[in-house]
């Protein structure tokens, strides 16, 4: 018998080796895929978006005259007309009207209400010549950046030969600059790119989530407990399992539909409210949270159930004191992923009107508001070059939001982690 | 009863001890329990056929028998944890103090108060060891203030000759303790909220000799105050610490007796041959 021990690779076993070690390859190069993948993702959309922390702004030297100024109704005042007259102070050679009207588009639209805020902020500038930071308009701020090819015949680019002549001129004296893009972060939409911004948007979707989980959480949870814990199981009871599991996969836009019609149309709820936002969102996040529930219930050691009854605890005492308490980390697992998922979700929020072109920021769960993801879809839609740094900008927002609710949920996850 | 105590090893032997005194079954007081025509069904199967057995007071009653006899399905019926299994289904009666437990009116959470249980697996609540002890009394009320609950948690842990061990870390997770003493604490638990029977499914199947050497002299001491059953696999066990066994076959209740008798004189063939090993 001795003559047979062998511990040196049989044909056999150095087969089952191979084997192995291929599946080890497969499952390395699946990794590697999948990060090359993501960092493709993330890499490009960086790329794309980081200029939107910079604005280019245009100094011009501004003459306030006292007799264009109604001390009485400073409002009142031509200041986009101070600001062209200063414009063309500066181009002096400009003559032509179609020339005046480009010259004029150097700075934003905007660039009156920049200099009445500065002048309603302190009438003493009235009567003297003030230097001022005027937002640039988006052509010119994408050529600044670079993302205009000057090397492009005329006809095919939005800034034409003069508007470059001009930059170049101001770039000379050293009064176009980059500065950091407050509106971006602190205003509404705009349909001009140079004012846009996402705050209302970030409202909208924290209003949104907000109203989702504060309906969801509760809701599944409590089905989940009660499905788990007290209700017989029968026929009636698999019926419900199965369609809570059917409804998990019910493809979102239909629950948009199901909010048009009940919540708005049906109920009169306000339309584009991230109230009804919030309420669709969670018809759709409480069957991946009951499911969650259910699993993370089912793993509790029935043991721990058998010890709390055994001295005489009520079902609801052995369920709430020592049963949830172990599954609450698994539920708050499976909450996180269907908000994620209800972060993400644009279909739905449409059929909602939450589409509408919001400018203000919303100051509760009432007022029209829009979502970071409707956002990014409607400023893709835009036809203006500079939202194309606006949409990757707004993707890497929602992926903060994202990234900051998955901690959240992770810090929550450890703090109420017990072993047994 | 001290005697018997004192006179306990510390290492458990494979003989039986002496059995307690009253082993003649005509001095036999009113028994506590009385099961009569216990059948259990699990769905179709039936797991317990005609079950009728008493159990008196103050004694440690043994349930013995093969893997899959009913022993353990018999106790759960006793503080009704069967209850739980949606397909289990009880006829027959089981009395406690003259009371039907099975009857409509009774309170399953008031029962269990009093019919406590240990596991066959040592299964703390993972929280602190007072906690653990603390949870029956607090739920039942048992304590009128923070101090009376200390008191209560500590006299429990004694009894359960756990205080010494544990007396500095109450607040150390019950989990953290070794398999011995997790199964002490489960029973410093369950003597918290003051019970009158304490049933015992295995409780030292999961534990080393010298960890069940200290529970099997720990149930001794509480016979003095509770009336014990106890499902064991181990006959040594059963004979080292109970009064009166009953061996469970296929099922069905075999014999029943003083222990002694059981295990020197079965009546019953198929005890015969489980108690030599034969079969099971």
């Amino acid at each position: 018998m001795t003559d047979d021990f062998t511990i040196i690779p049989t044909p056999h076993t150095r087969r089952r080796h191979k084997s192995e070690l291929r599946f080890q390859w497969y499952g390395k190069a699946a990794i590697i895929a999948a990060l090359g993948f993501l960092v493709l993702m993330i890499g490009s959309i960086g790329y794309k978006g980081v200029g939107v922390i910079y604005q280019t702004k245009i100094e011009l030297d501004i003459q306030l005259n006292a007799d264009a100024f109604d001390p009485a109704q400073l409002r009142k005042a031509d200041f986009s007309g101070l600001v062209k007259t200063a414009l063309r102070a500066r181009f002096p050679d400009v003559k032509n009207r179609r020339q005046k009207r480009r010259l004029y588009g150097l700075v934003s639209s905007d660039a009156g209400f920049e200099l009445r805020k500065m002048v309603e902020g302190n009438p003493n500038l009235i009567g003297s010549t003030i230097k001022i930071q005027l937002t640039a308009s988006d052509d010119i701020d994408t050529f600044i950046k670079g993302k205009i090819d000057k090397n492009l015949p005329e006809s095919d680019r939005r800034v034409k030969d003069v508007e470059i002549n001009w930059i170049e001129k101001l770039q000379a004296d050293n009064s176009v600059v980059q500065v950091f893009n407050t509106a971006f972060f602190t205003s509404g939409d705009s349909r001009e790119p140079e004012l846009a911004g996402i705050l209302s948007a970030l409202v909208g979707s924290f209003f949104t989530l907000l109203v989702c989980f504060l309906l969801s959480f509760p809701i599944g949870v409590l089905a989940a407990i009660y499905l788990e814990e007290f209700a017989p199981k029968n026929r009636w009871s698999d019926l419900i399992e199965i369609n809570i599991n059917n409804l998990a996969a019910v493809p979102s836009i239909v629950f948009g539909l199901l909010g048009l019609t009940i919540f708005l149309n049906t109920f009169g709820l306000p339309r584009s409210s991230p109230l009804v936002g919030g309420m669709v969102l969670a018809l759709m996040t409480i069957p991946t949270i009951i499911i969650a529930s259910r699993a993370s219930l089912r793993a509790v050691p029935p043991s721990i159930r058998e010890a709390a009854l055994s001295i005489g605890a009520t079902r609801v005492q052995t369920t709430f004191h020592h049963v949830a308490p172990l599954a609450l980390p698994g539920m708050l697992t499976g909450s996180i992923v269907g908000m994620a998922q209800a972060l993400g979700e644009t279909a739905p929020l449409i059929m909602i009107g939450m589409v509408a072109f919001i400018v203000d920021v919303p100051a509760s769960i009432l007022e029209p508001a829009t979502a970071l993801p409707v956002q990014i879809f409607l400023w893709a839609d835009s036809p203006e070059r500079a939202f194309v740094e606006r949409t990757s900008a707004a993707i890497i927002v929602l992926l903060g939001f994202l990234v900051v609710m998955n901690l959240g949920a992770i810090l929550l996850r450890k703090k109420f982690e017990q072993r047994f | 009863m001290s005697k018997i105590v004192e006179s306990l090893p510390n290492i458990p032997e494979v003989l039986p001890l002496d059995p307690a005194p009253q082993a003649d079954p005509a001095v036999r007081v009113k028994p506590l329990i009385t099961a009569r025509n216990v059948n259990v069904f699990y769905g179709q199967k039936q797991a317990l056929q005609n079950i009728s057995l008493e159990v008196p007071a103050n004694q440690v009653t043994a349930l013995i028998g093969p893997s899959g006899c009913g022993k353990t399905t018999f106790l759960r019926c006793i503080n009704r944890m069967n209850d739980l299994i949606d397909i289990c289904r009880v006829e027959g009666s089981i009395e406690i103090g003259g009371q039907d437990i099975y009857h409509k009116d009774v309170d399953v959470v008031t029962l269990r108060a009093q019919v406590g249980m240990v596991f066959q697996k040592p299964n703390p609540f993972p929280k602190s060891i007072f906690e653990n002890v603390a949870y029956g009394p607090r739920i039942h009320g048992l304590a009128a203030s923070k101090a009376e609950l200390q008191d209560i948690v500590e006299a429990s842990l004694e009894k359960a000759g756990l205080l010494a061990e544990v007396h500095d870390r109450m607040n150390a997770p019950g989990t953290s303790l070794s398999g011995g003493q997790q199964q002490r604490l489960c029973i410093a638990r369950t003597i918290a909220v003051e019970p009158k029977i304490i049933l015992m499914d295995e409780p030292c199947s999961a534990l080393d000799p010298i960890a069940t050497a200290r529970i099997e002299e720990l149930i001794d001491e509480l016979r003095e105050n509770y009336t014990i059953i106890i499902v064991t696999h181990s006959m040594q066990q059963a004979a080292r610490v109970s009064q009166r066994t009953a061996f469970f076959h296929m099922g069905e209740l075999v014999e029943e007796g003083a222990t002694e008798q059981i295990f020197t004189a079965p009546r019953d063939e198929r005890t015969q041959s489980y108690i030599t090993g034969r079969i099971g």
